[in-house]
This record gives structure tokens, C-alpha cells and sequence, in this order.
């Protein structure tokens, strides 16, 4: 990949970080909070379910989570191991999209 | 401080040994006169760097007890502890012998790193006037007295475990050039220090500052180079 393509993935990397802080700090809330309140699973989905708000805050969630992952352990990889090219964007591209979709599967799976 | 400093210094290549040698201990000394006293009087065969002596060539940087330094403004008495120094040659470059490293490496990674100053008007223009107080003008001037050491490079873990990484003071030296508006290399220059070999490799770790004897901030530098090239890449120029 050239500087353009790494300078990309470097910016998407600050950007999903950003996005992750604030993020994650919601989820842990809202855990905390349907613990405290001792919320069954039916009241949680009562909440969520048709909840454009809810899903589009996971989607985001679940997003900037996979490119997070993808990307930074392909920099981890890249420094401890000698495994680069394209065999190494390929595979963690595909982590990337796993991610995602088991993410994203669970936010629809909570919105419908 | 004791009359006699125990010396141990590296010999041979990279399968050396370290050697001990006694040196009279005086007042106001300075590693490299240690070392410097070691050759004249005990191994004439000792091979080290050195010229100016006054901590402007960069000639003379050594391992000191374990801390990458410039061995001619080292005081003996702040860094040896209990009379006793172990000198070895930098890290992160082959060493040649002795306390002398191939240091071609560090600066070929200065042109990779397009640190040549390439001049944007032509023959017989005005000249470029530059304010002392402009942000760019500070920017390089914070980062314009590398003597080219090689200190920071040989603290850098990033140099150590990725070989392409351009390194402290050749990122450090584009820097100053990226904030030279008499420059015309611009984006062709932000390319060749983006990417894995370049400023994105750099952990901010910065062991480089820590280390810099001229009290420089590579780390500072390449946290610019990050937000130049991403704008440049932002804007569709890289």
C-alpha cells in the first residue's frame, strides 16, 4: 500500500477512535444502567426494537469498532511479525468485515 | 570521585567483547577524553569518531552505561557511577569497529526522506521573505539545530524492530523543510515520509526527545508530518 492508502487508513484509525470513546462510554452506561434498573431481557427489547436511534448508534458503534480492530492489528502485525502484503490487508480485511457483520447482526437483531 | 575510572570498552565488530582498561580520573573530564586517553596510552588500535569536540559535528555519539549521548559534553562525573563507564558503540547501526558504527544507513534514510532543501523560485527573483514570529518559521527553528548525531535514532525502538523506518532525524529534518515556504518539494516530499516507513510507524514514544543533546523534539516533528499528510490527503494533494 502507498503513503496515500496508509495515510488513509492512519486517519480512519484516529477517526474511529474518537468515535470509540465516545461510544463506548454510552454502551457502558447503558450497561450499568439496565443492571442497576435490573432490566429483563423483554424490557431491554422494549426499548430498542423500532428504535431508529438505538440501531443507528450500534451500527456506528459496530462500524468503527471492526475498522479500529482491522486496522490496528494489521499495524500490530506488520511490527512484531514478518507477514505484509497483500495476503495480510486481505486477512484482516476480512476480520474487519466479520466484525462488522456479527455487529450489526446483533444491532438489527435488537431493532426488528 | 575515585583517583582510577574502571573502563570496560566494546572491541571488534558485532561479535566483539567488552575490555577493561584503567584511566586516571581527573577533574572537568569528559567521556571522550576517556576514551581519547585509552588510544593514546593503552590500544592504539581503538577506533572511535571524533572532531570538533565541542558538541557541534556529531562525530562522537557512544553507548555511555547504557544511554545513547555525545561522548565530548558528557562529564565523566555525571554519568559514571561508582568510577566505573561502559562504552559501546550506538545502537540500531552495524557496528564498523570498536566504538565506530556505519552510519551510512541513518543518513541515506535523510534523502529518502527528501531532506535536501529544493528551492521553489528561480534564479534572479526577489527574495522570500520570511517573518521570524510566523508559525512556520517557528516550527523550523525548533528543529533546525540537528548535528546529526545519530542519538535519537539509536533510542528509537520503532528503528530497532522495523529497518524502513526513516527514523527521528530524517523526519525531524523534513519537518523543518515542510515549514520552509522557500521549498518547492511540498507534496512529493509528504509522500516519501507517510506510510509505514515514515510517520505513521512512529509509537510517540519519544525516546528521541528524551535523548536529543541538543534538547530537539523529533517526537513533535513527526506529530506535524501526521497532521501534514493528512490534510494533504484530506484535500485529494498526496
Amino acid at each position: 500500500m502507498g503513503a496515500r492508502g496508509e495515510t488513509w487508513l492512519w486517519i480512519l484509525q484516529r477517526a474511529t477512535a474518537a468515535v470509540l470513546a465516545g461510544a463506548v462510554l454510552v454502551h457502558l452506561a447503558t450497561l450499568v444502567y439496565a443492571v442497576r434498573q435490573g432490566l429483563s431481557a423483554a424490557a431491554i427489547l422494549a426499548r430498542t426494537e423500532g428504535n431508529l436511534a438505538w440501531l443507528g448508534f450500534y451500527l456506528l458503534f459496530a462500524t468503527a469498532a471492526a475498522l479500529h480492530a482491522g486496522i490496528g492489528l494489521r499495524t500490530v502485525l506488520r511490527e512484531a511479525t514478518p507477514w505484509r502484503g497483500p495476503s495480510l490487508d486481505g486477512a484482516v480485511l476480512l476480520l474487519a468485515v466479520a466484525i462488522a457483520a456479527a455487529g450489526w447482526r446483533a444491532a438489527f437483531g435488537l431493532f426488528a | 570521585m575515585t583517583a582510577t575510572l574502571h573502563v570496560s570498552v566494546w572491541r571488534g565488530g558485532a561479535a566483539g567483547r567488552l575490555v577493561a582498561y584503567d584511566v586516571p580520573a581527573q577533574e572537568s573530564q569528559t567521556v571522550l577524553d576517556v576514551v581519547t586517553y585509552i588510544q593514546r596510552h593503552l590500544e592504539p588500535a581503538l577506533s572511535y569518531r571524533f572532531a570538533c569536540r565541542v558538541g557541534m559535528c556529531g562525530s562522537c555519539a557512544m553507548t555511555v552505561n547504557g544511554v545513547p549521548r555525545w561522548t565530548c559534553r558528557t562529564h565523566v562525573r555525571r554519568v559514571a557511577s561508582g568510577g566505573r563507564l561502559e562504552l559501546r558503540p550506538l545502537e540500531n547501526m552495524p557496528v564498523i569497529k570498536d566504538l565506530a558504527v556505519d552510519m551510512s544507513n541513518f543518513f541515506g534514510k535523510w534523502s529518502r526522506a527528501h531532506g535536501a532543501f529544493a528551492p521553489m523560485a528561480g534564479l534572479g527573483e526577489e527574495f522570500a521573505k520570511v517573518a521570524p514570529d510566523s508559525p512556520e518559521r517557528q516550527a523550523a527553528s525548533a528543529g533546525i539545530e540537528c548535528i546529526g548525531c545519530g542519538v535519537c535514532y539509536a533510542a528509537c525502538d520503532v528503528v530497532r524492530w522495523n529497518d524502513a523506518f526513516l527514523g527521528p532525524a530524517a523526519l525531524n529534518r523534513a519537518w523543518t523543510l515542510v515549514n520552509d515556504c522557500r521549498d518547492g518539494d511540498g507534496a512529493a516530499r509528504l509522500r516519501a515520509v507517510a506510510g509505514d516507513a515514515g510517520c505513521h510507524a512512529c509509537h510517540s514514544q519519544q525516546s528521541c526527545a528524551l535523548h536529543c543533546p541538543k534538547q530537539l523534539d523529533p517526537t513533535a516533528a513527526i506529530a506535524g508530518l501526521k497532521r501534514a499528510t493528512a490534510k494533504a490527503a484530506l484535500w485529494g494533494k498526496l
